[in-house]
């Protein structure tokens, strides 16, 4: 069966949510993940929204916002975002989505600026969530096309933390985390239009875990800005499957986010 | 005591030129818009913006020109993506230099809070290692008395206004919010005062039937304003949905200052009340948005 690379990742990122977890959702594909998973193997799973919503099923409808009227239909619970960012500060979220403009090789997210912080050439929209999701999730998985000038060897600011950087008091990864105070997580999974990274606790780096079908691990250095690590057991992307299609395409019928 | 006002009369009276202003707090629903471009009409400066992400209205105030500065997570639209007026601000000062101070939303939301409890600051463990608190200098970044591990401190926010749009009100601004509430009610009970807009105005007893969905004290509110439609074209939940091809249509057009200024003038300056915007979106675009299918709740009943 013929697929689109935001398909597959929306397959990818689906994939990454495991049966009664509890997920802070994001927008855009994480909102069609968390509805595929729902409807394939993770039934049991809870979406949290940072507008201040919990909901154990999909909308109805397909979703622009995370604040559409049919996402607030059947809710189990809306109420303020203080309330479920506080349970992620608490502990309680297990797997956070995010997206990013710019992504470096310790899982570094850059969403708020490109050059210098005191002078940006590019100003991009900022956080939003991301940073808390970054901060408090227990596991991370972040979403975002593939392109040279998106995987860089150092972002130039540092707006979602994933694991840090070498230092004088030691090596990134999650040592880093703890070391700066933050209280848990890390990235655990890049999902981009060619690849899907998972991360080497110890270092931080990123681990090209398979590559997409059509794709390659050269093409995939070639769009990266920093020389790849394979994972021991690095391969090709699973495929979606008729079913995991077959849903997908009943969320989004126009192909709104995944043509 | 009625604290009914028309948009006009409310925005002259409460909103002064370099004052700070939160607005768009429950994220995308319920953007008081209809506030905004009366901001925008009577061509008030210098002013400071609060909020969480703000999807367009921000976009709108920045590139009027009527802002000094910015406190919030994110500015952009949020189907579409970046704030083009935003980025004319920060990164060639058109039409005017801004001042931004970055937040999160966790940490937007918990300066309102500490403001709210008259604490001064809250601290928390979320953005260390991010570059946001070395950006954002009023952040402090620090160790805990208790067990030395670090932290930072949020300190509080207090707006001089806060307004918020709502499906339901009294006119004394005793107020029913209902839908998720994003930072609404920290917002609410941090402010110095508060202008309600609301798509309706109801009797008291309406709102007394149901305290608990009321989203603060009316003793907090200046001023309420009867504009229904008010929040288009963002959400309010039971009254209309987003209106996703309008974000489209402003994304396009505001992508040079020509054409954000022609799309100012025929949706905003060249209106001159809500009432003119509604007649000028028509009909059949509001009914396309409207609710098709009412789910009302079940009673709760407050007897004794």
């Amino acid at each position: 069966m013929e697929y689109t690379p935001r398909e597959l990742m929306v397959v990818c990122a689906a994939r990454q949510i495991r049966d009664s977890e509890r997920v802070f959702v994001g927008m855009r594909l994480p909102l069609l993940a968390f509805a595929l998973a729902k409807r394939t193997h993770a039934p049991h799973c809870v979406g949290i929204f940072e507008t201040g919503l919990i909901r154990d099923t999909p909308a109805r409808e397909l979703l622009y916002t995370m604040g559409d009227a049919p996402n607030i239909c059947g809710a189990l619970w809306t109420t303020s975002t203080i309330n479920v960012l506080g349970l992620m500060a608490a502990g309680e979220i297990e797997l956070g989505f995010i997206g990013g403009a710019e992504i470096d090789r310790y899982g570094n997210l850059n969403t708020s600026l490109i050059g210098d912080w005191r002078q940006p050439r590019v100003r991009l929209p900022g956080s939003g969530g991301g940073a808390d999701i970054a901060s408090l999730a227990q596991r991370l998985a972040i979403i975002m096309p593939h392109e040279r000038h998106r995987l860089r060897e150092r972002v130039d600011f540092v707006t979602s933390p994933g694991y840090g950087y070498p230092d004088e008091q030691g090596s990134a990864g999650v040592a880093w985390r703890q070391r700066v105070g933050l209280p848990r997580g890390g990235p655990a999974v890049l999902i981009t239009t060619l690849a899907v990274f998972t991360f080497d606790p110890a270092t931080g780096e990123a681990l090209l875990q398979s590559y997409h079908p059509g794709s390659s691990i050269e093409q995939v250095q070639e769009q990266t800005g920093w020389p790849l690590r394979l994972a021991p057991d690095c391969a090709e992307t699973v495929p979606p499957t008729p079913e995991e299609l077959r849903v997908i395409r009943e969320c989004d019928p126009h192909g709104v986010w995944t043509r | 005591m009625s604290k009914l006002l028309s948009m006009t009369e409310a925005i002259r009276r409460y909103v002064h030129d370099g004052a700070s202003i939160a607005l768009g707090l429950a994220l995308e629903p319920c953007i008081p818009f209809a506030a905004g471009h009366e901001i925008i009409r009577q061509g008030r400066r210098d002013l400071t913006l609060i909020g969480p992400i703000s999807d367009i209205l921000f976009d709108q105030l920045i590139g009027a020109g009527c802002v000094a500065k910015i406190q919030a997570a994110w500015v952009g639209n949020v189907s579409e993506g970046l704030g083009h007026c935003y980025r004319r601000a920060t990164e060639q000062a058109q039409p005017r230099p801004i001042i931004t101070e970055d937040h999160s939303n966790f940490s937007i939301g918990l300066a309102l809070r500490a403001a709210s409890l008259g604490a001064p600051y809250i601290p928390t463990r979320s953005l260390l290692g991010s570059d946001i608190p070395r950006k954002n200098s009023t952040f402090l970044q620090t160790t805990s008395p208790f067990d030395g591990s670090p932290l930072l401190l949020v300190p509080a926010l207090q707006p001089d206004v806060t307004i918020l749009h709502v499906q339901r009100s009294d006119e004394d601004g005793n107020a029913h919010l209902w839908g998720s509430l994003g930072i609404c009610q920290e917002a609410m009970l941090a402010a110095r005062q508060v202008i309600i807009i609301a798509e309706e105005i109801v009797a008291r007893e309406v709102i007394t039937s149901d305290p608990n969905r009321v989203i603060g004290p009316s003793y907090k509110v200046c001023a309420v304003v009867h504009e229904p439609w008010g929040a288009h074209p963002s959400a309010v939940q039971g009254y209309y949905d987003r209106d996703h091809q309008f974000y489209h249509e402003y994304h396009t057009r505001s992508r040079t200052p020509e054409g954000f200024q022609q799309w100012l003038d025929e949706w905003v300056l060249g209106l001159k009340t809500h009432q003119e915007y509604l007649a000028k979106l028509g009909e059949a675009r509001r009914g396309a948005l409207s609710v098709k299918e009412h789910r009302y709740a079940a009673p709760v009943d407050y007897g004794y």
